[in-house]
């Protein structure tokens, strides 16, 4: 099977769906680049190349640049989903929900249920977010958490090119808004990717790992920190299963508790800021559900409760990696080193 | 373009069924029998109707707070409108959107809008999707004058012309933004704002049908043709407060009087149609009472409606499987 | 490289197989080994083999030890003989070593490609040369072109193969249209008049046991031989257990269950062969195309259209192999059939001979197809 990156996938799943219903387009700021401007068209694809291509094949018709403008094109985007048309609209870092909130969880996400069901809005967001780009406080949240918990908004957190191809084409067809998270430091991470379109359904997690001693949840990003620190605990004896939900909403309830109640032991990685976060949605989920099993406290290593810092030195200290993992995995586990 | 005889008897037909929907809703919130908040329309009937008499069902309006006399412009039926207001399961939204977010999506109807400014931004992407797929259509923003001042509508003003969407921005403008006067609010002018965006617009008075029906026309057909957006500047009265059990104490004694003695916008129509020879006070009589008729037996009917269940509290949240 | 010396690498099984662990040596440094004798389990994260030597001579050098894992390609042992000494083969290991380097795109096999025939795209792996009727190995159904891996590199030396994905399979198209077995069997053909094969050796398991009996029947003039694992239509029942499950379940944990059913046993079914499989049930069109199958070749639940009336008149040399606890097609399927026909049944094999006794296997084939 091929091996693409993170960035291609993307791509790739976005013109299969535009070759395979009209009804698709794409809009956001420079995601082709250059409109109106004299020199090279299509001359960005998104600040990070990742729509590059698609506008010279698809048209303007259906590559909308738009102004620096988020309320207005990510409000269109809903209106258009309402009334006949898939957008797939880019809101290029998620930190800019602030511009355009409203547009996605009062207007998009409650359509449905406001206006009685009579309402489809088949709209995805794709979205750039985290940390580990020195990017600084504005350009490097997580702030999946938020749209977690609006009610008719789905949240997608693909962990590497396989999971973003499919987890796209999922959005993409999907009747209801999709938030689509994109890890700006995955961009150039490779996978094995099929040529071929497919899908991968929402709700359901990837166990990526199993083992006895200790269950790891993990999220995005994370999921690849969470598997490198399981392959280096297995080393010393410590076998851990490692939890993918792929979407945070819906979240797979079913298989993150079984796996949890089976090793009895837990550790849960956001690199999110750590209050009201996935790491707490899990912890309180294992309290109230699988308290009895709990053989050691929950443990969560995530971001911390401090804007994402710009300094190298401090960006580094923010992020969770394998080495937290490890250091939380043998504190559950009772092991240490 | 003109408006034959069944076109007049329809638009008074609609101002006077809002009209009837208004005062009812009004007597009914007083008696303590509609929960939450409403909003009326009451006042304003010539704008509302004036626009959507050139929609049909490929055409998008979104809509604001202030949204009954919008709906029943743009079509929805109004025994599942009352139906909706009172929380009712057989209401237009099945009770769960009330008031503040009455909806037909099948009428091009994309709801009264809680969020002030909430509908410049959709109403472009239904621009978009009648431009992308063609179907001819065009879509209408109501805004109020409060509306007028956030900033989502000032970055639609843009889009729709930056992208030449077939929308109109159409600014009710009562005077009032809840208990903020427009005069004191909102710095320059809304044509002047329009300018601004090198939109044509229309500074009209929404007390008079035929004036908001002339510059809606105008403003459509270009939007079909390919033109581009327009802004219509539509200056009006309402006749309750901002919102049901808003003492109104802002505004100037008498004020709402005056306009009621002096520029009602049924009474406008009426004195024109009847001047012109247009229409007899005996079919607009006939029509009145119909309404009022209409108005009642779906008030009735509302009141004695069955209330949505415990089966109905977590459905609709999603379309696909979650 | 003296011709006195000979390397063992580590096979490549499956496109996706990067490394491999030396489970456990069979044989001992000294010991004088025979091509085709089983000498190494060989573990992937994929599934566990046995593999067999692809050279004879004496073992002189165990290069990599039990547990542990190194690239495709990579030395694993030396055979050499007598008049090398032992300085000779240290000084090939190591310049082995340190010349090494691991191509992780290729590593060091073919990759398959697609061919456009009259039934669409079809991707095949060809591997090999030779001079007579290539062997064309045609998967059952669900799987594709690796469920040859232990079998298609074996059966090349001496033969060109050809490995390839049915409609609705694998990375061939997945639009299968209204087909049944006589259609699988025209996208075969298809597939051998785009390559220019006149002739082939086929090598059928389960549906595409059936469909190279079907051609065998029909096409004499287009097959050399046919060997039929497990093969379809010899019969009417089938354990719709498995093919439903097959289609139906879309989780890692409920789809395990069900694959197990394939094999004597189910610690071969590795973790990654059900994630494979999730991945190819996930692709466009192949849930519809796997239920138009389905509901083609087995309607009710009962397989459709069975080819045992003909088996007295065939033209071609065609034997059959078969696992004795195989649950998807029953073993007493064998039962029954014209003397002409060779039955070998393998005790405590499931549905996949081919994987579950490769080295048998491909004797038998290598046996029949020259």
């Amino acid at each position: 099977m091929p091996k693409k990156t993170y960035r291609q996938a993307i791509n790739e799943a976005l013109r299969q769906e535009m070759e395979r219903d009209h009804r698709v387009i794409l809009m956001g700021e420079d995601i082709s680049g250059g409109m109106g401007a004299p020199g090279e068209q299509d001359a960005w694809g998104g600040p990070l190349g990742v729509t590059k291509g698609i506008m010279p094949v698809f048209t303007r018709d259906r590559v909308l640049d738009t102004p620096i403008t988020e309320s207005a094109f990510i409000g269109a985007a809903a209106g258009a989903a309402a009334t006949g048309l898939r957008p797939v609209a880019e809101l290029m870092f998620v930190d800019f929900m602030g511009v355009c909130f409203d547009q996605i969880f009062n207007q998009a996400a409650k359509f449905k249920y406001m206006f009685g069901g009579k309402a489809v809005t088949p709209l995805t967001i794709r979205t750039m977010y985290g940390a580990g780009f020195r990017a600084a406080s504005q350009h490097s949240q997580c702030l999946y958490p938020l749209f977690t918990h609006i009610p008719g908004l789905k949240v997608a957190l693909p962990s590497n090119a396989y999971e973003a191809k499919g987890l796209l084409a999922t959005a993409i067809r999907d009747d209801d808004p999709v938030m689509f998270f994109e890890h700006k430091a995955m961009y150039d991470d490779e996978a094995e990717v099929p040529d071929e379109a497919y899908t991968i359904p929402f709700g359901e997690a990837n166990v990526t790992r199993e083992g006895d001693d200790v269950t790891i949840i993990a999220f995005g990003r994370m999921v690849n920190f969470a598997n490198e620190a399981a392959d280096n605990l297995e080393k010393s004896g410590i076998s851990c299963t490692v939890v993918d939900p792929r979407t945070t909403s819906p979240l797979d309830r079913d298989t993150i508790l079984e796996t949890c109640e089976e090793t009895g032991r837990v550790v849960v990685v956001d690199e999110a800021h750590p209050r009201c976060n996935m790491a707490t949605d899990i912890a309180a989920m294992c309290a109230q559900e699988i308290f009895g099993a709990l053989k050691a406290p929950v443990k969560m290593v995530t971001g911390y409760h401090c804007p994402v810092p710009f300094s190298p030195a401090l960006e580094d200290l923010y992020v969770p990696n394998a080495a937290k993992i490890e250091a939380a995995v043998r504190e559950v586990a009772g092991k240490g080193h | 373009m003109q408006l034959s005889r069944d076109d007049l008897l329809e638009a008074y037909r609609k101002m006077r069924m809002i009209r009837e929907f208004e005062d009812a809703v009004h007597e009914e919130f007083s008696a303590g029998n509609i929960p939450g908040f409403v909003h009326l329309y009451a006042g304003e009937e010539a704008s509302g109707v004036g626009v959507c008499m050139h929609l049909d069902d490929r055409d998008a309006i979104a809509s604001t707070h202030r949204g009954h006399g919008h709906c029943i412009a743009k079509n929805c039926d109004e025994r599942a409108m009352m139906f909706e207001i009172f929380g009712r399961k057989e209401g237009l939204c099945g009770g769960k959107g009330g008031s503040m977010h009455i909806a037909d999506m099948s009428k091009g109807m994309m709801g009264a809008n809680g969020i002030v400014g909430g509908g410049p931004p959709l109403i472009c992407g239904a621009a978009l999707s009648a431009k992308y797929l063609k179907t001819g259509g065009v879509a209408i923003a109501f805004v109020g004058d409060g509306a007028s001042n956030q900033g989502t509508t000032f970055e639609s003003y843009n889009l729709a012309k930056v992208w030449n969407l077939p929308a109109i921005f159409v600014v009710e403008d009562n005077g009032y933004a809840e208990s903020t006067a427009s005069k004191w609010s909102v710095a320059g002018s809304q044509v002047d704002r329009a300018k601004g965006f090198g939109m044509p617009s229309y500074d009209v008075d929404g007390h008079d049908f035929f004036a908001v029906w002339e510059a809606a026309r105008e403003a459509i057909e270009r939007a079909r043709n390919d033109g581009g957006p327009s802004l219509i500047h539509s200056r009006l009265n309402r006749y309750y407060g901002h919102f049901e059990g808003d003492a109104i104490s802002y505004k100037a004694p008498g004020e709402i009087e005056k306009v009621k003695a002096e520029k009602d916008a049924i009474m406008l129509f009426r004195n024109r149609v009847s001047e012109a020879g247009l229409l007899d006070g005996p079919a607009m009589d006939a029509v009145d009472k119909a309404c009022r008729e209409r108005i009642a037996q779906v008030l009735a009917e509302a009141k004695a409606g069955a209330m949505p269940t415990e089966a109905d509290l977590l459905t609709d949240v999603y379309t696909s499987a979650y | 490289m003296s011709d006195a010396i000979q390397m063992i690498v580590m096979p490549k099984w499956g496109l996706a197989m990067q490394e491999g662990m030396v489970a456990q040596w069979h044989v001992a440094e000294g010991a004088k080994i025979t091509k085709g004798q089983e000498i190494v389990d060989i573990e992937t994260s994929k599934i566990a083999n046995v593999f067999e030597s692809p050279i004879s001579g004496t073992l002189r050098r165990l290069v990599v030890k039990d547990g542990e894992t190194v690239p495709v390609a990579y030395l694993i042992g030396v055979v050499a003989e007598e008049s090398v000494t032992d300085a000779e083969i240290d000084a090939f290991v190591e310049d082995f070593k340190a010349n090494f380097v691991f191509d992780a795109a290729g590593a060091g096999g073919p990759e398959p490609e697609d061919a456009t025939t009259a039934a669409g795209r079809i991707r095949y792996l060809e591997m090999g040369d030779g001079e007579g009727a290539p062997i064309v190995f045609i998967h059952g159904y669900g799987g594709d072109l690796n469920n040859w891996m232990f079998n298609q590199e074996e059966l090349s030396a001496g033969h060109k193969t050809y490995a390839v994905d049915l409609p609705g399979h694998g990375g061939s198209t997945k639009d299968v249209g209204d087909m049944g077995l006589r259609g699988l069997a025209a996208a075969v053909v298809a597939f051998m008049d785009t390559k220019d094969i006149a002739k082939a050796h086929l090598v059928g398991h389960s549906m595409g046991g059936a469909t190279a009996l079907l051609l065998a029947l029909e096409q004499p003039d287009r097959v050399a031989s046919a060997t039929l694992v497990a093969p379809a239509a010899l019969g009417d029942e089938i354990n719709m257990d498995y093919i439903n499950g097959f289609i139906e379940e879309k989780r890692a944990k409920k789809l395990r269950p069900v694959l197990e059913m394939l094999v004597g046993d189910p610690s071969l079914i590795s973790k990654d062969m059900v994630e494979d499989v999730l991945k190819f049930k996930r692709l466009d069109g192949v849930d519809a195309a796997l239920k138009k199958l389905r509901d083609a070749l087995m309607p009710g639940g009962k397989q459709a259209g069975s080819l045992r009336d003909g088996l007295a008149g065939l033209k071609v040399p065609v034997q059959i192999l078969w696992g004795e606890v195989d649950q998807v097609l029953p073993v007493g399927h064998s039962e029954g059939l014209p003397a002409s026909i060779k039955v070998t049944r393998f005790a405590g094999v499931g549905h996949m001979p081919h994987m579950e006794k490769a080295a048998e296997t491909n004797e038998l084939i290598r046996a029949l197809a020259g």
